[in-house]
This record gives C-alpha cells, structure tokens and sequence, in this order.
C-alpha cells in the first residue's frame, strides 16, 4: 500500500497544479491579511473564500486526476494487489497531497497573524472539507464511467453544496416563516458539510450574535462541546461514507 | 490449476459468456480461438478477477478466485491493448513494477527485456509509444516474474517479424518448465507449433476443448488453419 501511495503523491506531484494551488492559497491568504487592519475581519473574508475554493479545487481535481489514473488502475488490478488497496492509496495519496497544500497555503499565514482558537478551528475545517470533496470526487469517478458525465456530476455537487443548498433553504424558510423551523435548522445543516463549516468558524467569531434566533439555536447546539464535537462526527461521517460506498462499488466494477 | 465452472456475465443485454466451463491443466499450451466478439477478452478478463462474472465462479489451484488477489502473483498477462500511465516512461514503469512486486532480482526473467532492448529507449514516455513497443513493453512485464501461468491475448498483434520470432522462442522455452499457457490470436497459422489444446468460443459459449492431436486425427488435416477452417464448415 505504502509503495502504491508513494507513486500516487509523485505522480501528482508532477503536474504542477496542486503546487499552483498552494501558491493560489498562499497569495490570497497572506494578501487578505495584509489588506485587512482588523484580523477577525480578515478571517471572515478568507473563510468565504476558504468554503468556495477548497471544495471546488478538491473535487475538480481528484475526479480528474481519478479518470486520468485510469490507465494505472487498470495495470494494477492484473497484479497481485487487493482493489480496496488501490483504491484506498488512491485517495490517501490526493488527499495528503491537498491536506498539506492547503496547509501550507493557509496554514501558515493563519500561524503568523491569527494564531487563535478561531483560525485553528478554520484550519481543522478546511482539512475536513477536503477529505469530504476528495472522497465524493472518488465516488462519482468509480460510479460514472464516462470522463465527460463524471465531470459535469462534480461541478453540479459542487454548485449544489456551495449554492444551491442554501437557495433551498432560504425558499424553505421563508414558505415555511409561521412555523418555528429554528430547531429543524440544525438538523439540516449537517445535510451540507459547507454550511456546517461556515457555522463552526462563524460561531468561534463573535458576529454570531447577529444572526438572530436561528443564531441563537446554532449558538445554544454548536456553542458546546457536544455540539461541536458531533458536527465533527457529522463531518467525518460525510468522508468516510462516499469512501465507503466507492470502495464497495470498485471491488465489483468491471475493468 | 484453473477451473472455471458455469461462468456467466452480461454486459447490459448482450450475453459476453454463457455458461462457460473448462478446465486447464499445467503444462498446457491452450489456443483460445473465436469470432470478434466472442467472449475470449472477457473470458481472460475473468481469470485475471479483472470482469467478475454474475454466475458461477473460477478456481485457481481449488480455491477460489473471487475474494483472493493473492494468486494474482502467479499469473503473467499480456492485455489485447496495453494501456500504461502515460508520462511515465518505460524505465519508470518497468521499475514500479517491480518496486511493487516484491520478487527478488534474482528470480526476475529480464530475458526479453533484454531481446526487446528495451534498456536502450528507457527514457521514452509510454504516450509516445508505437503499438509494437507498448507490445513488447506489456510481454516484457507477463514474463518478469517467472509465474506459472500465462495468459497472452492477442500476443503477436503489431510486432515485427523479428520480435514475433523472438516471442515466440520464449513461448515455447517456457512451456518446457512445464507451465500454463494461454493463447488467443487471429493468426492460426502462427499458433502451429505453440498449443497443444485448442479451445473454441463463440458466441459467449465454449463450443469444445479438445487436444489438437485428437482435432488432427478427427478432421484428417495437419495444418491448425485447415483443421479449424474444416470443423468450422461442418458445425
């Protein structure tokens, strides 16, 4: 497995993009806190580009890379290799190597203007993003065969996490504004590890206090240590289980 | 050694094998011959765990194949097209291969590298390969490792005259070590002095398995080509 893993990080080492994105990431971070006085200002800022970027690199280039690496896959499962393996140092390969870009990238400017409770929580946040949008672009590479159809799914999970999820539950609250929703809110938060990521760091921020009484549910559920720690449940939860189905998919897939 | 019974697979509607059943033995040289489409990729494909069939199942050495990988080890094979990783180059892939292997160097069969010379072009990439090297790269890797098994699929497809003579002489060295050879091709002419089975499919089914000895004798002919063009005619 490890042999497998070491090819998997050079070969994506050799093209250049994941380099590219760590110095994208790097650029806006440390420019954002440079353009910003006030630091938690600048956190949010970079938090709203953290939650559209991450997902978006990460999913797009795993599923890629994955129907790239099909020639790979194809000259290994005649080997004397398990398919789990495979497919497990597949993904442990994409997402060490975009868990350290984006630490890099992130990570330390975070380290040298905000080394705070918060920006250590954004930190976790974006690791935990990019397991979830590694291990969904693996799904749908091992389910759609064709390249151009497996593609096309990624930007619409995509846009539907990052857009479309929270157009849903405006038109819901708003239809639904005479009954009290505040507490269902939560529960379908963890539907979007998006929208759970952007609670976990703003209710760290003290803006929290602005976003009225559903603010103040999320505050009462997520403010605690219970709360918290279950919408890190809920986050692994959305890796593990995309990585769990696609690997029993692949142990059965045609080749 | 291996023993498929009553295998089946569907790919959507089309029937690839109904209900194939053989038994191959070691130290058999088989001819897997059949029409385009008849099922013999698909066939190998399932020997190797590469198609796992809908019914039935495969034995390799009495244990059986569906959830073991391991005697994957055994097998040499030599896919129809070979596909490769294409910025790495032959070098590259021929290392990795063995990286991954972990044969000692010892026990590793570098012969036809060394007849292909491949060690002189190392450093090309596999995507600005022609059909016969990547041939020659992908018979290179079936034999390394010295299995006991060999399944070649469309073996002298693109190759000069010359690599199909020397692929053809490692062919037959290795079937003195008394191993299992499988060999589709098109080209029965070639098959001649190679098999010493031959194993007919069409249309998903395998129509016979009989020793070539017993198919000469029946049809009269000497010839591989007369002899299948004969028993073809008559079903």
């Amino acid at each position: 497995m490890k042999k497998i893993i070491k090819y998997v990080i050079i070969d994506i080492l050799r093209n250049k993009i994941v380099i590219g994105y760590t110095l994208f990431l790097l650029a806006i971070t440390l420019s954002i806190f440079n353009l910003e006085d006030q630091s938690t200002k600048g956190l949010l800022s970079l938090l709203n580009i953290i939650l559209i970027v991450v997902p978006l690199v990460c999913i797009l280039f795993s599923a890629i890379y994955v129907y790239n690496s099909n020639e790979f896959i194809e000259l290994l499962v005649s080997q004397p290799i398990k398919r789990s393996t495979i497919l497990l140092s597949m993904f442990t390969g994409l997402s060490v190597s975009m868990v350290v870009a984006f630490l890099i990238g992130t990570g330390i400017p975070i380290l040298l203007f905000e080394p705070t409770l918060t920006g250590f929580t954004m930190m976790g946040v974006g690791v935990l993003l990019t397991l979830i949008f590694v291990s969904v672009a693996l799904l749908t590479a091992v389910y759609a065969r064709d390249k151009a159809k497996g593609i096309g799914w990624v930007i619409l999970l995509w846009l539907y996490f990052s857009l479309l999820f929270d157009g849903l539950i405006l038109f819901i609250l708003y239809q639904f504004s005479e009954y009290p929703l505040e507490k269902a809110m939560v529960g379908i938060s963890a539907l979007n590890p998006i929208d759970l990521s952007r609670i976990l760091v703003l209710l760290k921020m003290d803006v929290s206090a602005m976003m009225g009484y559903t603010g103040a549910i999320f505050r009462n559920f997520f403010g605690t240590q219970y709360g918290f720690w279950m919408a890190i449940a809920v986050m692994l939860l959305w890796a593990f289980i995309p990585l769990f189905i696609s690997l029993r998919k692949f142990k059965r897939k045609d080749l | 050694m291996i023993i498929a019974s009553n295998v089946s697979k569907k790919f959507g509607r089309l029937k690839a094998l109904d209900n194939v059943s053989v038994k191959l033995l070691r130290g058999e040289c088989v001819a897997l011959i059949g029409p385009n489409g008849s099922g013999k990729t698909t066939f190998i494909k399932s020997l190797l765990g590469m198609v796992v069939p809908d019914h039935g199942f495969i034995t390799f050495n009495d244990k059986n194949i569906l959830h073991d990988w391991n005697y994957r080890s055994r097998i040499g094979y030599m896919p129809q097209i070979g596909r490769y990783p294409d910025n790495m180059s032959i070098g590259q892939v021929l290392n990795m291969m063995k990286d991954i292997r972990k044969v000692k160097s010892s026990e590793m069969d570098e012969e036809l590298i060394e007849a292909f010379e491949l060690n002189t072009m190392a450093n090309k990439r596999m995507r600005t390969l022609s059909g016969g090297t990547r041939q020659k790269v992908s018979a290179s890797l079936a034999f390394l490792f010295n299995p006991d098994v060999l399944i070649l699929d469309e073996p002298t497809a693109g190759l000069d005259p010359v690599a199909t003579e020397i692929l053809k002489r490692k062919i037959i060295q290795e079937k003195q070590k008394n191993k299992l050879i499988m060999i589709t091709s098109h080209v029965l002419s070639e098959l001649d002095e190679l098999v010493t089975e031959v194993m007919y499919m069409q249309d998903g089914q395998c129509r016979f398995h009989k020793k070539v000895d017993v198919l000469r004798a029946e049809t009269s002919e000497e010839r591989l080509t007369r002899v299948m063009a004969s028993i073809i005619s008559k079903m």
